[in-house]
């Protein structure tokens, strides 16, 4: 081999290196002119352009003034995100706690330059830092929306709000005397566990569950019986968020863990629905806005970084979709229509009772290899619905 | 010196046309490219692309799928649950086709040798019908029909029923809080789905059968249901499996009826679905996927025993 022919295999090798690492290695610098498409993955009702409901529209002014078109492909579950993610030709994805960090250790979101969003000290500063999002000092996402999962209850049946998870947890008799079984309903995705896990903190203190999302052997165990006795009382899970709501004006369905979502949607049908959070708490979500590592259309994704945090989004999703928003400005500036009061009522004071989801790894802070992973909540789930 | 004979210059189709003319293979072989391609690469290559997926496993923190040969993704199949979800679905594949077959044959025995003219006509666009509209509507048409608070519960309070509605729903293992959350409801709603799979290969087998037989029959002597037994059933037994490899495949490869009507427990299908698109394990997905293809070609092989394939 020449030293001519050496220099040329070198180059080429350095060059397909530097092309196939270079998406991962380079941060933003400058945000450039928009490159006319953006494509999202969201959560049902996450992103809007007036088509539901015409007084929610936080797309059209972005298109409008960044010549970026918005395509959404709404998902179901924290899982089918990533596996979206995966399989890549996206740009932005609304990922909650569960999903983000398992998207960061895949490599399938970058590193997000913050100085390049002029919004990012308006941030909830709760949020700015969250371990969700940020690895190693490094942010890996702009805070979108957060909020609790609360236990939607039929007001007709509960004059009073149900005050503990049991209604859904424990065969009993509801206020109006009959069993509570076929009557209530729970969350089909593995992640429900930690709601188990969060009942037994509050009931079984002396299991010593100090985070739902951290469960040893026998903890887990506890949490999977808890549901396993669920598995009596619902007749069906609910994974799509309007199947729920069909279940709950056709199917007799009176008390579910269930998303402000579903429980806005139906009193505007003028359904007898109201949700609270009960005495143990709730586990919760907050979504961060991550950018696909491929992205081909990195400035309309920065540009809606900065859309997110200062437009009306903040305050009118937060209306919508009975969140909390990122922004705690947006609750009372008059960008939007949302209000203090409309914030506290979504849970706004609530943030230190919320356990936001977080994927379960192996290596929690109980030790290495001391927790239970989160495939095998996935497949252990599927057996509990499966009636094992 | 005498000048060439001078032949008009060939244009290429007739050089083509000549070539072709010379050596029909050619052309049979150009005209046959085409759909073999489809069949080989588009068809058969993606079920390879598949099997070779199931081979994989997958990282179980990232979701990132690890493309290293493994047998790992089969073993997990044998789990107890993934093991209830495969024998869950051959036993509502079976239960499926043998409720579609006995509310098939009366339906296509009318429909071969009783119907006539116009009747016929419009044996067959009630079949058809259904198969016109779109199949999610369906589905959702029957999940309020069936709901606790839908049409089939308030006739039966209406009738004073109710006692009996009670009743099928509370046998245990198949019964349920309300029809549409039982897997009586599945199964209703599957049978009717896939019914007019069922009727038409019935009703093409039962036309066939030649009155000429049936009349030898009763002139031997034979009562109307020493016929039936011995000459009309086995005649048409051909129609009634090839029906059923049509619904029993259908519902085992179906993972939309069983997320709208039903219990919530995993069908193959449902499954695939779900760790494909919401759990990202592609290979266990693939390794489930190869389930039903085995089950099949063990059902066809059965089948061509019983002489399914000899009318082919």
């Amino acid at each position: 081999m020449t030293a001519r022919q050496i220099a040329k295999q070198l180059s080429t090798a350095t060059l397909a290196l530097l092309t196939g690492l270079s998406p991962a290695l380079a941060q933003m610098t400058a945000v450039g002119e928009g490159e006319g498409e953006l494509s999202i993955v969201a959560w049902a009702g996450y992103i809007e352009r007036g088509e539901t409901d015409k007084a929610y529209d936080w797309v059209t002014k972005f298109e409008e003034s960044t010549g970026c078109k918005v395509t959404v492909k709404t998902a179901n579950t924290s899982d089918e995100m990533v596996a979206l993610m995966n399989e890549g030709g996206f740009d932005l994805v609304t990922a909650s706690g569960d999903a983000s960090l398992r998207l960061i250790a895949g490599g399938r979101v970058q590193e997000i330059n913050k100085d390049l969003i002029p919004s990012w000290s308006t941030i909830d500063p709760r949020l700015q830092d969250a371990p969700w999002h940020t690895v190693d000092g490094k942010h890996y996402g702009v805070p979108y929306m957060w909020g609790p999962n609360v236990l939607m209850y039929n007001t007709e049946l509960f004059k009073e709000p149900p005050t503990s998870w049991n209604v859904v947890f424990e065969k009993m008799d509801l206020p109006d005397g009959k069993s509570n079984e076929g009557r209530v309903q729970a969350y089909d995705g593995p992640i429900h566990i930690a709601d188990a896990a969060q009942y037994l903190m509050f009931h079984k203190p002396e299991l010593g569950i100090k985070s739902p999302y951290e469960l040893n052997e026998d903890q887990y165990k506890a949490a999977l019986d808890l549901l396993r006795g669920q598995r009596q009382l619902v007749s069906r899970y609910w994974h799509d968020a309007f199947i729920q709501i069909d279940d709950f004006k056709n199917e007799g369905v009176v008390a579910s863990g269930s998303w402000p979502f579903q429980v806005n949607l139906l009193k505007a049908d003028g359904q007898p629905v109201a949700s609270t959070i009960p005495q143990e708490g709730a586990t919760g979500w907050a979504d961060t806005t991550m950018l696909h590592v491929d992205s081909k259309h990195p400035n309309c994704a920065y540009k809606w970084f900065d859309h997110q945090l200062s437009s009306n989004l903040q305050s009118d999703l937060s209306v919508w979709f009975g969140a909390v928003p990122s922004v705690p400005a947006a609750c009372t500036d008059g960008r939007g229509m949302q209000t203090a009061e409309g914030c506290t009522a979504n849970g706004l004071d609530d943030f230190d009772k919320i356990r936001f989801w977080t994927t379960p790894v192996s290596n929690c802070s109980l030790g290495e290899g001391a927790c239970v992973p989160y495939y095998r909540w996935v497949s252990d789930y599927i057996g509990v619905i499966g009636g094992r | 010196m005498t000048a060439p004979a001078v032949l008009p210059a060939r244009g290429l189709a007739d050089r083509l046309t000549a070539l072709f003319w010379r050596h029909p293979r050619v052309l049979l072989s150009l005209l046959l490219a085409p759909p073999l391609l489809w069949l080989g690469v588009v068809y058969l290559g993606s079920l390879a692309a598949l099997l070779l997926q199931s081979f994989y496993s997958i990282d179980e923190f990232s979701g990132v799928v690890k493309e290293e040969f493994t047998l790992k993704t089969y073993a997990e199949l044998f789990r107890a649950q993934n093991l209830d979800i495969i024998l869950r679905t051959v036993l509502m594949s079976a239960a499926v086709t043998l409720g579609c077959a006995l509310i098939a044959f009366p339906i296509a025995y009318y429909a071969a040798r009783f119907a006539k003219g116009r009747w016929k006509a419009v044996f067959y666009l009630g079949v058809m019908l259904p198969l016109w509209s779109s199949y999610l509507v369906k589905v959702y048409a029957w999940k309020l029909i069936l709901a606790k608070e839908g049409i089939i519960t308030w006739a039966a309070d209406a009738l004073h029923l109710s006692m009996v509605l009670n009743a099928i729903l509370s046998i245990p293992g198949i019964g349920g809080n309300s029809l549409s959350t039982s897997w009586i409801g599945t199964f209703l709603v599957f049978v009717y789905i896939w019914l007019p799979y069922m009727i038409l290969p019935m009703q093409a087998a039962l036309e066939r059968v030649p009155s000429s037989m049936l009349e030898a029959s009763a002139d031997l002597g034979a009562s109307r249901a020493q016929t039936f037994r011995t000459v009309v059933f086995p005649l048409a037994m051909p129609g009634i499996i090839a029906g059923s490899i049509f619904t029993f495949s259908l519902t085992m490869g179906d993972y939309i009826i069983p997320q709208i009507v039903g219990t919530s427990a995993r069908f193959i299908g449902l499954a695939v679905y779900q760790l494909q698109g919401t759990a990202g394990n592609i290979p266990l997905a693939a390794a489930f996927a190869v389930v039903p293809i085995v089950i099949m070609l063990v059902y066809l092989t059965v089948a061509k025993r019983m002489g399914a394939f000899d009318a082919l």
